[in-house]
């Protein structure tokens, strides 16, 4: 264990300092050993410094979700170490404390290491760049292909006979061997679709870092907004969602459908009135034109079992056209001007161009030309893997669990998730092979039990906030992807450190979108809040997703616990023009709905303007330890 | 010709008018605010020098230093020349313009008997490449006509200042290769002034303009007897991006003597927003003009409306990282895949120039 001496820097706890919640007790249980901090590691965990990766996992998760920290984790750690050979990065060391995922960057400090490293980086990340058009375009071949096959996976029931199909045919096995098959695809599948992810995301974002360094020396005040306005893609395929919610939302004042789409007698009562006129057919037929693929959008990132998505939810893209509506019914223009938006980005290159010449100058082309080939795939890779795979392998997760209940084997289809992946397939062996030897299950209540240990345990971790770090924080945060995609620079570790020291009335974060604004916050942990989002607020939340874009039609600035300035949360704000204060660290948990405070979205500061009506204090961070 | 007004093209010549007032002539002919003035050409100098064997005289006393090139031989040469100049009254042709070009001044600006600054602006003969800023005086609040005569007279006279005579020596300069032009205008009334460059002095960022300013004139900024107010816009989108309020103590309400700024003034920014934009939006033109960054002085008139108060003093090409060499973040040499390697490793890039930024006024 590191001393930390008196006068040194502070440290955050170590997990085995952490303190579980009331009623988390015995939450080490639900998750596959080495997520779990453990006495064989503690040296190296001790040793590391570990941040809340509260940006995917905005609350503790099910046992079985983790099975997306272990896919994100193996796809970084994959091509960072072992794919691409990252010159000085390893892979981001991962573990689940008290239900909250928590992650470590490694570093290569061997010269001799990292030569070899540079070597074989030069050479594979070089093939890469060099044909990145073509080999995005085989990704995108690669990723449908991926989400077609989870499509096809099938839970066959159980029935008394096999169907005669087994016997006509002559398989010479039962249907019932694709339950187990099938289960196995949808993790392999899973875990496939996260190196994809990864086969291209640090390499551009290597490419944009660059630009971003160039921009830096060349001028070395320039605002982190000013340079990622000249890169950023104004019409891509991240925004189309939103797009396609202004564009029902203008057919529906065009048809003067706003009085049945802006009723708040739910969906189907909605949609059942639409179908009533030709005009609200006219309207159905669009919004179901719209709704494959661009609805299947997680409210957030889809990482959770339980997460709507826009077409499992209709209320949530009904909420938004509403929202748009309204706006234009008021008279705005509420269309995003891409036109007038091009044109400003390629004023403002044209005019950091001037002020350089010669090689200054032609490297600053080449940079901005590779940031630009590469921003597309960071703008657009949240769709294929986060939204649309995400939202076929919780359909198939869930008809799983289905089948469970089907097989008698659990009670509700949500019992299933409380189960690790690994416990699961114990679980699927178990229901398939007694139901083939004609038994009753021998797990049955076994699993139950453990389920109804495991529910109140996972309800004690989610309505607890995570700590935002544990560990040895380091001197300086220089892994560029920390600090690109998480927002974990070495100030906000500072931050995080003297949080405890009481300073509430304000709390800093990273600059995401220019302007200062003032007004009251509504703090939101989860998508299913948004409807009480009012007009004139400012959204609080630990993260947020691009869906929620109609709810930044009404928020007039948005505060986040995690995220760097491209983060999503901090790309759409700058599109739509609302100051954001991305990774806070605390802010929902600081800051209470109602609070009046004012942000500017250039310092990267959130000014608490008044206390909150509660004295309780907020914030459940484990102090620093000294 | 003895008289140009800053919007005569002949007063963009800087043979004849200096490069201060040349200045002044570009600027107005680009429409850029400069306090309204004309010049006095070299030509009224030459004249004035060979009334009454002027020159001879000056000439046979320097020649007469021989190798005596000490401080002390220069004041001795200095008074007894002063002295002779002083006696020589400028001929009646130049005053006459002079008179005229002062009267149409107080029409022009509507104000009778208008107080006016008297500027050097030296020229030289096109073999001498040396400047000579800060080396002539600026005189500030000259009221009437033959004030003005009189200081025009003084500023002729400066040229055999002993402290010239040895700068110029120094320079192996003939001080009659020097032509004094001088500048005649209307005397600021600054509420607040200060100066401007079109880069960060302290970075060298092209990309910011960074002004300071105080109450005043801009003599407090200038001679470092405040800490000014400091803003630094953004030069694409002219956003302020930063405000920090300095120590605003003393202002010159005139050109004589510094008072005391009240404390509750001090505490107040002394550009308004709009201000530093509309003055930024000045600097960017300038340094679009000639192509460089430039160090610019200006002020805000209290007699003049919003809107037209902005007066720009001077401007000059900034030096100090415009010479310097600028490298470009990685090796040109090397690939793009070394820039990369190089980037994700987190070897963050020096500065390829750093340089103690201070710089004199």
């Amino acid at each position: 264990m590191t001393e930390t001496t008196p006068g040194s820097a502070a440290r955050f706890p170590f997990f085995n300092e952490s303190t579980t919640p009331a009623g988390g007790e015995g939450w080490e249980s639900m998750y596959p050993y080495y997520l779990v901090p453990s006495e064989e590691t503690t040296e190296h965990e001790n040793a590391q410094f570990w941040f809340a990766d509260t940006m995917h996992w905005s609350r503790g998760c099910h046992p079985f979700d983790s099975i997306g920290a272990e896919a994100v984790y193996l796809g970084v750690g994959t091509f960072s170490t072992r794919i691409f050979a990252l010159p000085v990065s390893l892979g981001l060391d991962v573990r689940v404390v008290n239900g909250y995922v928590y992650i470590s960057p490694l570093g290569v400090e061997d010269p001799a290491r990292i030569q070899e490293r540079v070597a074989i980086f030069q050479e594979r990340a070089g093939y890469y760049y060099a044909n990145w058009d073509e080999l995005y375009g085989k990704w995108k071949t690669k990723m449908e292909g991926a989400i077609d096959s989870l499509r096809t996976i099938e839970f066959p029931r159980l029935t008394e006979y096999d169907p005669a199909e087994v016997v006509m045919e002559a398989r010479g096995r039962s249907s019932a061997m694709a339950v187990i098959e099938n289960y196995h695809r949808l993790i392999d599948e899973f875990f496939s679709i996260w190196q994809y992810h990864f086969e291209f995301l640090n390499l551009g974002y290597g490419g944009y870092i660059t630009f971003f360094q160039f921009c830096k020396q060349a001028f070395p005040l320039i605002s982190e907004q000013s340079i990622s306005r000249m890169v950023a893609g104004v019409d891509v395929l991240a925004f189309r969602p939103d797009d396609e919610l202004r564009k029902l939302a203008a057919l529906s004042h065009e048809l003067d459908l706003n009085p049945i789409i802006a009723g708040d007698s739910g969906p189907d009562a909605i949609l059942a009135a639409l179908a009533e006129t030709t005009n609200g057919r006219t309207w159905l037929a669009e919004f179901e034109a719209a709704k494959d693929p661009w609805f299947n959008y997680f409210a957030e990132y889809g990482f959770t079992h339980d997460q709507e998505t826009w077409a499992s939810d209709l209320s949530i893209p009904l909420q938004g056209i509403s929202r748009y509506a309204v706006k234009i019914a008021n008279g705005e223009d509420i269309s995003r001007p891409i036109e007038r938006l091009r044109e400003e980005r390629d004023e403002i290159v044209d005019e950091y161009r001037a002020l350089l010449t010669g090689d200054e100058a032609r490297q600053f082309d080449e940079l901005l030309g590779l940031a630009r080939k590469v921003f597309p795939y960071i703008e657009e890779h949240n769709i294929y893997v986060e939204h649309w795979s995400h939202k076929v392998f919780w359909e198939k997760a869930w008809d799983l669990a289905r089948f469970l209940v089907d097989a008698g084997f659990l009670d509700t289809a949500g019992d299933m998730f409380y189960l690790n992946r690994f416990e699961l397939d114990m679980a699927l062996f178990d229901v398939v092979d007694s139901w083939a030897i004609g038994v009753p299950a021998r797990g049955k209540k076994r699993w139950q039990a453990e389920i109804a240990r495991r529910r109140p345990i996972v309800a004690a971790l989610q309505a607890a906030s995570a700590p935002p770090a544990y560990g040895i924080p380091p001197q300086q945060v220089t892994d560029p992807f920390a600090v690109m995609n998480y927002g974990v620079t070495t100030e906000r570790v500072q931050d995080w450190l003297g949080a405890s020291d009481g300073a509430t009335d304000k709390l800093n974060g990273i600059p995401g979108s220019l302007g200062i604004v003032e007004g009251p916050v509504r703090v939101l942990r989860s998508e299913k809040d948004l409807p009480l989002l009012q007009p004139g607020e400012i959204l609080v939340a630990p993260i947020t997703a691009p869906s929620w874009a109609a709810a930044f039609a009404v928020a007039t600035g948005v505060i986040t616990d995690i995220g760097g300035m491209m983060c999503h949360a901090a790309i759409v704000c700058r599109e739509y023009g609302i100051p954001a204060v991305v990774g806070t660290g605390f802010a929902t948990a600081r800051l209470t709905t109602g609070q009046r405070v004012r942000i500017d979205g250039k310092a990267g500061t959130v000014v608490v303007l008044e206390p909150a009506l509660e004295t309780e204090t907020a914030t459940e961070a484990a102090p620093a330890v000294r | 010709m003895y008289i140009h007004e800053f919007s005569d093209p002949g007063c963009q010549d800087v043979r004849e008018v200096g490069g201060k007032a040349a200045g002044l002539a570009q600027m107005t002919a680009a429409g850029l605010p400069v306090a309204p003035g004309f010049a006095i050409t070299a030509a009224a100098y030459r004249s004035y020098l060979q009334t009454d064997g002027l020159q001879e005289f000056t000439r046979g006393v320097l020649d007469a230093l021989g190798s005596g090139r000490d401080q002390t031989a220069f004041d001795d040469a200095d008074r007894t020349i002063s002295e002779r100049l002083t006696g020589v009254p400028l001929p009646e042709a130049i005053a006459n313009a002079i008179r005229a070009a002062y009267a149409k001044l107080c029409v022009d600006t509507g104000v009778d008997n208008i107080a006016v600054a008297v500027r050097s602006s030296a020229t030289a003969e096109d073999s001498v490449g040396a400047s000579f800023a800060g080396e002539f005086e600026t005189w500030v609040d000259i009221v009437g006509a033959d004030a003005v005569l009189e200081y025009v007279h003084k500023c002729y006279v400066s040229v055999f200042a002993g402290r010239v005579l040895s700068y110029l020596a120094e320079k192996e300069i003939d001080p009659h290769a020097i032509e004094m032009a001088v500048v005649i205008q209307k005397t600021v009334r600054a509420r607040a002034a200060g100066v401007m460059f079109t880069l960060s002095p302290t970075s060298g960022d092209r990309s910011k303009i960074v002004m300071e300013a105080s109450w005043g004139l801009g003599l407090s900024v200038v001679g470092g007897e405040v800490t000014p107010d400091r803003f630094v816009v953004d030069k694409v989108g002219l956003g302020i991006a930063d405000r920090t309020l300095g120590n605003k103590i003393i202002e010159y309400r005139r050109g004589d003597a510094p008072v005391e700024v009240p404390a509750e003034r001090r505490e107040l920014l002394c550009l308004q927003d709009d201000e530093v934009v509309a003055l930024a939006t000045l600097g960017k033109k300038l340094e679009r003009m000639h192509q460089a960054p430039q160090d610019i002085e200006f002020a805000v008139d209290e007699e003049l409306p919003a809107g037209s108060n902005l007066i720009l003093l001077q401007c000059r090409p900034e030096t100090v990282w415009s010479n310097a060499v600028r490298k470009p973040a990685f090796d040109a040499g090397a690939g793009m895949m070394s820039w990369i390697t190089g980037s994700i490793s987190g070897a963050t890039a020096v500065p390829a120039h750093t340089h103690d930024a201070s710089h004199r006024h």
